[in-house]
């Protein structure tokens, strides 16, 4: 349906601007700037009103005829019957893999009149639109053309329109915040209906089994929060760990020490390393690391988890490296160089004047460099999907297993899932915790070079 | 106070070279821990290529048989229709069957008849299917027939599952029936062991246990006689892996082990991994339909990103007011560059699915969840490029009588526009790479079929790894090598690309 509106509306625009600047032409005859604007812009002017008509009637058509065609095919069944989501979207595709012919069984007679009312009804909103949204834009021409005249400040007119234009694509990272925001609030609101947050906050369980029977061993389902905090923690700490001096330390090199042929060379290394996939990462981690830390552990005779937080976290912690030393690179290159040169006319070497006034000159720009690695690190996936446990286990021994909010958000939406039930609700609130937990660390380091910058010009 | 002053400076030069020299030992250490971060960084990333790279390249190759296989014309086609709707239908596996069991003539009893074919992959009959139906003239002919191995076999093959090591018998050998178990005997004492496998006269019997001078074996091949074997006529044959910790049993291993000495067996690129969807059987899984859902999903991505991100990014830098809606824009933007991308993937489960009622795993639905994830980069590298063209454009522009839509569409963003792609190619291989949102919207499923148009069932590329990585079987475990490295070189070009697009248009003002 909307395929071929579409199509009949790219017809149009085209036919309104080929009119609208051929009309203009016509009207400026051989008197070179009568127009106020040149003829294309007349054309422009039609087309983008052609488009905004034939959109709206799109846009608010377009649901209201889906809308009718469902109630249509619904109307032959009973309203008690269809009265469930459930049901309703049973009915409607059974409905619809008989029109298409693959309908598995004898369908019923009330089905059959269903399925019927069902096609008339889209048959007859298919025609409605298509000729409403023809009518539209045939009606805009016609009017638009009348207004082509050498008053008519078309190009103004038209480059408002490309504004507005501009101004609603850039409201699309709003609208992305708003809906985020609201899917994941808005589910969270109906688990929390269910748990109450003090339990999901400050719970020590975290098993979010819900049985199908009351009577079921653990029906209830625990819904603590704590053990997948920890969890997350750890692997970010060992992350840290790695990526902390490995990252600073590269980046030092890499602004003080470094000629400009290593830095050619070097700073492949780190983008190859940022550009690879997660996904590969975590392959790696849980086929290749992680094994060799069992035999590690085991010939040292330590007891270690087949799927141990410390896999997860050396690579993760290898992932965060190039984050890590890119963001402090451009921080310690932010250094005046007057500073260093005021301690090397003290006498101090090079190191020294790093430790000594590199380091805490650039100190608020590299603790915020963490932050930011810190919240990519919680925000990770793929490597703890692949590479952590799935058992909430509340420990900070880097060896055992663990398990982490996304490990925890992935598991209950991956697969079959019932949507109203806590369990799959759930996932929902572990969203809302990283997403602002995220945006706290995001925001806390932007304040914190905001508030310690120095001015040093 | 004078005596400060006295006491500080007749320092002993001896002192002073001392703490000179530690103050550079502590400079040599310094730079030596850069270095060495470093160092860690590049072997962390060999080593990371090196396992992938090693795991993976096998899954290009794959063993195949050349049999000879009649190609009966009452199997096949009996009423001579040669329509290849009829030809389908044929049987195919008998021939194949049948052809496999002629090369090993003294395998009869049921068991190992059976256990025999299992060497033989389920899709060699589809293979050969194919073949007869693209090709009617073969049949009633006798044709050579490439024929795929098991999953198993074919990791045998590629020694995956155990070393072979084979030792010229010396000395004459003799076997001999003892009750269920036989005795070896030599002239000459070869240090067999138990486990070692001793094949002679066609058969083949694994040594269980030494007893002074004699072998107690047990048969793994029944030899066609059990006369005694001279030097050259035998063999021992032994497996690093022992048994039970292998896929392949030592029979099967030695029907193995004579195909690769007849030549029969040969180590082919595997064209299937590119050609054909998902499969249970790992020697039949492809990459085909992951490639085509990825492909599917990032041309959603760039028709809805770089138009969008292009023009926020023109917006924001050039006719954004300064007041608070655009500030409100550039924070928002800037936060959501740093939101996790799985959390993008509950947008789009509880917006896209739930509430717009999009069709799960649907190409449609993933490349509009990776275009918001990657708008932001978009954005930002955009605005960066226009930023970069000098204002002495835009005013040039403008004081010859250009407006100052004229001024940016006809004159600024030409010139940005290498930024602008660079900066287009790099966000999409960062999408070509995420996993996360894309699993939340259930493009994380068993699909067999190759994704047709944007609202099929589809996997991406980095979901079929991820799906992969999560299978038992060994041969999975190279594919999923294997579609890495592919991963790996589609990010390669689409970057080199970007360098490229860089150096080739990067102007400097």
């Amino acid at each position: 349906m909307s395929g071929t509106y579409f199509a009949l509306m790219a017809v149009l625009v085209v036919a309104a601007f080929i009119l609208g600047a051929q009309r203009a032409r016509g009207v400026r005859g051989d008197r070179a700037g009568m127009l106020h604007s040149l003829p294309a812009y007349h054309g422009l002017y039609i087309a983008a009103a052609v488009l905004t008509a034939m959109m709206a009637i799109f846009v608010v058509g377009a649901p209201l005829a889906s809308h009718y065609v469902v109630s249509q095919g619904l109307g032959a069944f009973d309203p008690s019957e269809v009265a469930e989501q459930l049901h309703r979207d049973a009915a409607l595709r059974d409905i619809q893999n008989l029109i298409a012919g693959i309908y598995q069984g004898e369908p019923s007679d009330k089905l059959k009149a269903a399925a019927a009312a069902y096609s008339s009804a889209s048959s007859l909103v298919f025609w409605g639109l298509n000729i409403l949204g023809v009518l539209a834009g045939a009606a805009v021409i016609f009017w638009g053309l009348g207004r082509i005249t050498p008053e008519l400040r078309a190009r103004n007119q038209f480059e408002r329109f490309v504004k507005y234009v501009l101004l609603a694509c850039s409201g699309v990272a709003v609208l992305t915040t708003i809906g985020i925001v609201l899917s994941v609030v808005f589910e969270a609101m109906h688990f929390f209906s269910k748990v109450s947050p003090i339990d999901f906050l400050f719970g020590l369980q975290w098993s979010p089994q819900t049985a199908m029977r009351a009577d079921q061993v653990g029906s209830s389902g625990a819904f603590g929060i704590v053990p997948l905090i920890a969890g997350t923690l750890l692997i970010t700490v060992i992350a840290m760990l790695v990526a902390g001096p490995l990252g600073l330390f590269s980046a030092i090199y890499m602004a003080e020490y470094a000629t400009p042929r290593i830095r050619s060379v070097v700073k492949p290394i780190l983008e190859i390393l940022a550009g690879i996939p997660t996904v590969v990462l975590g392959f790696f981690a849980a086929l290749t690391v992680a094994p060799l830390i069992r035999g590690w552990g085991q010939s040292l005779g330590l007891d270690v988890a087949s799927e141990s937080a410390l896999a997860a976290g050396l690579v993760m912690g290898m992932m965060i490296i190039p984050f890590v030393s890119s963001l402090s690179d451009d921080v310690i290159n932010a250094v005046p160089q007057s500073l260093r040169d005021g301690s090397y006319a003290m006498g101090a070497t090079k190191s020294e004047t790093i430790k000594k006034v590199v380091l805490p000159a650039a100190l608020p720009g590299i603790v915020s460099a963490f932050m930011l690695a810190i919240s990519r690190a919680v925000g990770e996936t793929m490597i703890v999907v692949m590479a952590a446990g799935l058992a909430a286990n509340l420990t900070f021994n880097p060896l055992a297993a663990v398990t982490t909010v996304t490990v925890q958000i992935k598991t209950l939406l991956v697969g079959d899932q019932e949507f109203d039930s806590a369990k799959t609700l759930s996932a929902f609130a572990l969203g809302l915790v990283l997403f602002f937990f995220t945006l706290a660390l995001n925001y806390i380091a932007l304040k914190i070079v905001q508030k310690y910058r120095e001015q040093y010009d | 106070m004078t005596d400060t002053a006295i006491s500080a400076a007749p320092r002993r030069a001896s002192d002073n070279s001392a703490l000179v020299a530690k103050r550079y030992r502590s400079e040599r250490r310094f730079k030596l821990y850069g270095i060495a971060a470093i160092a860690v960084t590049a072997v962390f990333l060999v080593l990371l290529f090196a396992d992938i790279l090693v795991k993976g390249l096998p899954a290009f190759f794959e063993h195949r048989m050349t049999l000879p296989v009649s190609v009966s014309q009452e199997a096949i086609d009996p009423q001579n229709s040669k329509d290849p709707k009829v030809i389908r239908t044929g049987d195919f596996d008998g021939p194949i069957r049948e052809a496999f069991r002629a090369m090993f003539p003294d395998v009869t009893s049921r068991g190992d008849r059976k256990k025999l074919l299992g060497l033989l992959s389920s899709g060699a009959a589809d293979d050969f299917r194919a073949m007869v139906v693209n090709n009617p003239s073969l049949i009633g002919t006798d044709a050579k027939v490439p024929v795929l191995l098991s999953d198993d076999a074919d990791q045998y093959l590629k020694g995956r599952q155990t070393g072979v090591e084979k030792i010229q018998g010396q000395g004459t050998i003799a076997a001999s029936a003892d009750g269920e178990k036989f005795k070896l005997m030599t002239d000459k004492t070869p240090v067999l062991t138990a486990g070692d496998i001793v094949r002679l006269n066609g058969g083949a019997f694994r040594v269980v246990s030494a007893d002074n001078g004699a072998y107690v074996a047990e048969q793994v091949l029944a030899p066609k006689s059990l006369d005694p074997a001279n030097a050259g006529a035998w063999d021992i044959v032994r497996f690093t892996v022992t048994e039970h910790n292998r896929r392949i049993d030592d029979q099967e291993a030695l029907w193995l082990e004579q195909l690769k000495e007849k030549g029969v067996a040969e180590n082919g690129v595997a064209w299937r991994f590119f050609s054909s969807g998902d499969s249970r059987e790992p020697e039949l899984a492809g990459i085909r339909g992951a490639l085509t859902g990825s492909i599917l999903t990032l041309l959603v991505t760039l028709f809805l990103c770089l138009p969008i991100g292009v023009a926020a990014a023109i917006y924001l830098e050039e006719f954004a007011p300064k007041n608070r809606l655009t500030q409100l824009i550039e924070v928002n933007i800037n936060n959501l560059a740093a939101v996790p991308s799985i959390v993008f993937g509950l947008l789009g489960l509880a917006m896209f699915l739930n509430f717009f009622g999009l069709p799960r795993s649907a190409p449609l639905v993933g490349g509009l969840v990776l275009a918001l994830l990657v708008l932001p980069t978009i954005i930002i590298a955009s605005r960066a490029a226009l930023r970069a063209v000098p204002p002495s454009i835009k005013e040039a522009a403008l004081g010859v009588g250009a407006s100052h839509q004229q001024a940016i569409f006809h004159h600024v963003l030409p010139l940005a526009m290498p930024g602008i792609m660079t900066g287009t190619i790099i966000g999409m291989a960062h999408a070509l790479g995420e996993t996360a949102p894309l699993l939340m919207i259930g493009m994380v499923a068993f699909i067999v079929d190759v994704p047709g148009g944007f609202t099929d069932a589809a996997t991406a590329l980095p979901i079929q790894i991820y799906l992969w990585s999560d299978l038992p079987e060994i041969a999975f475990q190279s594919k999923t090598a294997g579609a890495i490295i592919v991963l790996l070189v589609f990010l390669f070009v689409m970057n080199a690309a970007a360098i490229l697009l860089r150096k080739r248009f990067e102007r400097r003002w």
